[in-house]
């Protein structure tokens, strides 16, 4: 692992723990909610270099899962904070 | 040389990082916080993907510059899409925005879908639609 990997995994891992500081102290749920969005997105960056590190290939394809995944959580707290069913 | 490049997107890309989780901690309330992360994680993480694809064309493997290209629109159309939906609800849900905000342009908006979803079953609206659904086939 050279410099570069280890400052980007330093600078993530510093970006996800403000990010769960948020999860545990948001005052109210969307604080909580758009910090869980948030964090769902720095994730995709870790796959990133994680992939850079390895040289794997499948670390990109968990990247994309995530992604998509985390969106479709993401509309569905949206839903629920405004109290509306899943279906409609 | 062009290594190099892609080494300072990524670099870029993780100081955005940084940058909107800093937003997400120090910003006074929910629809601050939520613009200030969602801009700068979405454009952090796109410009992480697109040095991995540059460098992954450099080492010469061409399916995984594709695949990060492709994870990077999607996190493109995504991200404001999903924050958007979940500021929404935050705002249908009652919170109020911070006191020291300027305009309100979703008030009244907002106003309109709640008389709406409090009152689904009024008569005159199926009639309504049903008109308005004539008068556009007509036309």
């Amino acid at each position: 692992m050279t410099l570069f990997e280890q400052l980007a995994f330093g600078v993530l891992l510093l970006s996800s723990l403000l990010c769960l500081f948020r999860i545990s102290r948001g005052p109210t749920a969307p604080d909580r909610a758009v910090a869980i969005d948030i964090l769902g997105t720095l994730v995709v960056g870790f796959c990133c270099i994680m992939a850079l590190w390895t040289g794997r290939e499948f670390y990109v394809n968990i990247a994309i899962a995530w992604a998509l995944i985390s969106f479709v959580a993401t509309l569905a707290l949206a839903k629920y904070l405004e109290g509306r069913p899943y279906d409609a | 040389m062009l290594e190099s490049v892609f080494y300072w997107f990524i670099a870029v890309g993780l100081a955005f990082d940084l940058f909107g989780c800093i937003g997400l901690i120090r910003l006074p309330d929910v629809y601050n916080r939520a613009q200030a992360a969602t801009k700068c994680v979405t454009l952090g993480t796109c410009l992480i993907l697109t040095g991995l694809a540059g460098l992954a064309v450099t080492r010469g493997n061409g399916a995984m510059c594709v695949k990060a290209l492709l994870c990077a629109a999607f996190i493109l159309l995504t991200s404001p899409t999903g924050a958007h939906a979940l500021v929404r609800g935050a705002y249908l849900s009652g919170l109020k925005l911070w006191e020291g905000s300027v305009e309100d342009a979703f008030a009244d908006r907002a106003e309109r879908i709640r008389n709406e979803s409090s009152q689904p079953a009024s008569p005159a609206s199926p009639e309504e639609g049903v008109t308005h659904r004539e008068e556009a086939e007509t036309a």
